[in-house]
């Protein structure tokens, strides 16, 4: 920089009049090859980053400290920027942009309160595994400390919840910054990244080379698994009588759902997959036992209870998978492979630990359980699988109206959602019932087809996650299957919609409460309904009224209150293609997530629907030594 | 649970420190102390953390601690392979009829007197934390005013380095 300054000199370049400040989109040739540096201010530096970095969509709001940025961002033509409603919006919609498509999502805000509005959806892709960056804008360098206006010490802040942060005060540092948050965002286990850049470094003048490398001393994942671990998974599989896959969210992040399928065919072994997986084994499959954990089906929960081997993939034994840890899956060994080497035995021992990437990891075994069929020696799974596949017969998933209810059983309106638009589309729910029947009913088929907030459990999180999932897909039909509730946490974003032309379809399952926590009013706090009452449509109260919002918005507005009308209304919003549409599906109120684990307890006492509990076979569970 | 004296080579860069000690107070370890300083690489600093945790929760601290970007290597400092001491200023009442007694023992305990006063006496000691404890115990009923100890920081014996390959890392 300063030999270049100093050659400027020479030349007489200084002396002439006031050169036109480049835009992007002029210099943008010259990130292809290494060219000699170009003297820019550090807001075009940014610009010039994200468009080497590869970024297409930037999802933010503009604002004091950040505004530098957002006047070459005009001139951009290859980062296109939407503008939206709230910073929240943006985080969800860069999880959704990144969750559909693989790529590294990117949203933008400025200081204080922009930031700190970024903070959920930054924890929120930290728990998933979401490859986003957050950009924001800081204070001036020299003001940073003095609690100026709009200050918010944003880094220290997302320190717990990012996989890793910068606060950038010198221009010069923006492109080596941009480019390792984005390496680091993408690489090994995904997670968020922050860019925190202070006013003063986007205003000052800097010039723009892009790195050729990263120089992370410190970060190099492991992606290759050691073949000894393979050895020994592999003889523990082979040795096994009653092993299940037990397959993660890792493996939709790896990319891996092709290879997968190849080990599961070949070994022969049920399997179910998790809030985070759903999809990346056709849900169609033989071997498939649906999602395990407290709203998982009886086959999955009942399977990892009385597996002697489980093939853990890409997953982190979360509570809301094992239950009561210490008796969970309690006659099992464990083979446990994942990226990050802290989730290997951090809840469960392994008594396999596999490091490495879900994809590799998936190869290498397949390749060492295909040597073993070869050799004659492969595992007899088939008394196992029948038993499963019993349970899954015995203990379909399914749902029965209440008694007295009139209203549209929610599981029903799912269903359909899923069977008359298919599995191409992508299905993002909020968080709550509604979540865990569209986990349960929808019939997933392809890997990025669900989409939710599983770590965090972040309510708000459909509308927006879905407008990122259509930005980056858009050719797909995307279905945001959101509450009463979570939809009025974040559904400001139907404006971004509507203005940028992103038709996503709502389907609000409208209870009028909120539902998974009245759930457990009724089951746990006798029926004592504090603060669940929404007033969105029983007892004739509409607040709001959610066709009439969709209208203000300039969305179609669809409602719903019969059963026989599902199938036409669903028909009607899969017609409609330039707008977003809003179905207010009013359904019945007491409809309850089955199966159920209780917080905390065993998954051998999972209910198939209140107080049922289903009947084991004592004889059969004696003989093979399993309580 | 049980002490572990971890030595962590990361990147001198700003914020560092605060990633590592949020990182190990928010995960819920236990933590006996942690010294920072320069290295033989300008670019490098140097933790020494002692954690008070059992051996699951010492592989999750490693292990966390290692996905830092900012951490370039953890390793575990067994204490019988290692010199690990501590320092200690300590601020002793003592006038004429006790000094004789005070300097006596500094020079037991192999320490220094660096400041006299009328009243008492600055007393700094290096030692293991068991030394330092044992002359805090005999000081104790001269009056012990002010007490100020510096983390604990260690380094293996031998003449193998931190940064040689092929050293285990944690």
């Amino acid at each position: 920089m300063t030999v270049n300054r100093a050659g400027d000199s020479a030349t007489g370049l200084r002396d002439q009049a006031p050169r036109q400040i480049p835009t992007p989109a002029d210099l943008a040739p010259a990130v292809r090859s290494p060219a000699p540096p170009i003297e820019v201010t550090g807001a075009q530096s940014l610009v010039l980053s994200l468009e080497a970095a590869g970024a297409e969509v930037v999802f933010g709001i503009p604002g004091g400290a950040i505004l530098p940025a957002y006047d070459p961002l005009l001139d951009s033509v290859k980062v296109r920027h939407i503008l939206v409603r709230h910073e929240q919006g943006a985080g969800h919609a860069a999880e959704g942009y990144a969750s559909a498509t693989g790529k590294v999502g990117v949203c933008m805000a400025t200081s204080g309160p922009g930031a700190t509005n970024l903070v959920t959806a930054i924890a929120d892709a930290y728990m998933d595994s979401v490859p986003i960056v957050a950009i924001t804008g800081q204070v001036s360098s020299k003001t940073i400390g003095t609690d100026a206006f709009q200050e918010a010490d944003i880094r220290g802040i997302t320190m717990p919840i990012t996989k890793h942060s910068y606060l950038v005060t010198d221009p010069a540092e923006i492109p080596a910054a941009i480019k390792e948050a984005f390496h680091i965002a993408s690489t090994g286990r995904p997670g968020p990244v922050l860019v925190d850049i202070t006013k003063d470094a986007l205003t000052g003048s800097t010039t723009f080379t892009w790195p050729a490398d990263v120089a992370l001393p410190g970060y190099k994942p492991v992606t290759r698994p050691h073949h000894k671990q393979i050895r020994a998974a592999a003889r523990l599989i082979r040795e096994s009588k009653r092993p299940v896959f037990y397959l993660g969210g890792g493996i939709v992040r790896a990319e891996a759902a092709q290879e997968l399928r190849e080990l599961v065919d070949l070994a022969g072994i049920p399997l179910v997959t998790t809030l985070m997986a759903r999809g990346v084994v056709p849900d169609s499959h033989p071997l498939h036992l649906g999602m395990p954990g407290m709203h998982g089906s009886v086959a999955a929960v009942t399977a990892l209870q009385k597996a002697d081997l489980l093939i853990a993939i890409g997953t982190r034994f979360d509570d809301r998978v094992t239950g009561d840890l210490s008796s969970f899956a309690p006659g099992a060994k464990v083979i446990h492979a994942d990226i990050d080497p802290a989730e290997v035995s951090k809840n469960r021992g392994a008594d396999v630990p596999i490091v490495g990437d879900a994809k590799a990891v998936i190869e290498d075994l397949t390749v060492a359980l295909r040597a073993d069929a070869e050799a004659g020696r492969a595992g007899d799974y088939t008394a196992w699988r029948e038993r499963t596949r019993g349970w899954a017969q015995t203990y379909p998933l399914g749902y029965r109206p209440a008694d007295n209810a009139t209203a549209i059983p929610p599981q029903y309106v799912i269903e359909r959602i899923g069977a008359l638009t298919g599995p191409d589309a992508v299905y993002v729910a909020g968080v709550g019932q509604h979540q865990m029947w569209a986990a349960q009913f929808v019939q997933y088929e392809r890997p990025n087809a669900w989409l939710n907030s599983g770590g965090l459990g972040t309510m708000g999180y459909s509308v927006p996650a879905a407008m990122g999932a259509k930005v980056g897909e858009p050719d797909r039909t995307v279905w945001a299957i959101d509450g009463d509730g979570c939809f009025q946490m974040t559904n400001q974003e139907l404006a971004t919609c509507v203005i940028n032309k992103i038709p996503i379809k709502v389907a609000i399952i409208n209870n009028s409460s909120l539902g998974m926590v009245r759930q457990w009013q009724t089951l746990f706090y006798g029926e004592r309904y504090s603060n669940t009452d929404l007033h969105t449509s029983a007892a004739g109260s509409r607040v709001p009224d959610f066709v009439k919002l969709a209208d203000a918005y300039g969305c179609v507005g669809l409602r719903c209150d019969k059963t026989e009308d599902v199938d036409a209304t669903i028909a009607k919003a899969l017609e409609i293609n330039d707008v977003p549409v809003v179905i207010d599906f009013v359904v019945e109120r007491d409809a309850m997530v089955w199966p159920m684990v209780p917080a905390g307890v065993s998954n051998d006492l999972v209910t198939t629907a209140r107080a049922m509990t289903p009947v084991w076979d004592r004889d059969d569970d004696a003989a093979e030594g399993v309580h | 649970m049980a002490r572990h004296t971890l030595s962590v080579l990361v990147e001198d860069k700003p914020g560092v420190l605060a990633r590592i000690s949020g990182l190990i107070s928010r995960r819920g370890f236990n933590i006996d102390s942690l010294a920072v300083g320069p290295t033989e690489n300008d670019d490098i600093s140097r933790m020494t953390i002692v954690v008070d945790v059992d051996e699951t929760a010492l592989e999750q601290v490693t292990k966390q601690l290692n996905k830092l970007v900012e951490v370039l290597k953890v390793v575990e400092l067994d204490e019988s392979a290692s010199v690990q001491r501590e320092l200690l200023l300590i601020k002793v009442r003592c006038d004429a009829s006790s000094r004789a007694e005070i300097v006596q023992i500094t020079q037991m305990f192999r320490c220094n007197v660096v400041d006299v006063g009328l009243d008492a006496v600055v007393i700094e000691a290096t030692g293991t934390p068991g030394k330092l404890t044992a002359l805090l115990d005999v000081l104790d009923p001269y009056g012990v005013r002010e007490i100020v100890q510096s983390g604990l920081v260690g380094v293996a014996r031998g003449g193998k380095s931190i940064t040689d390959r092929g050293r285990r890392s944690a």
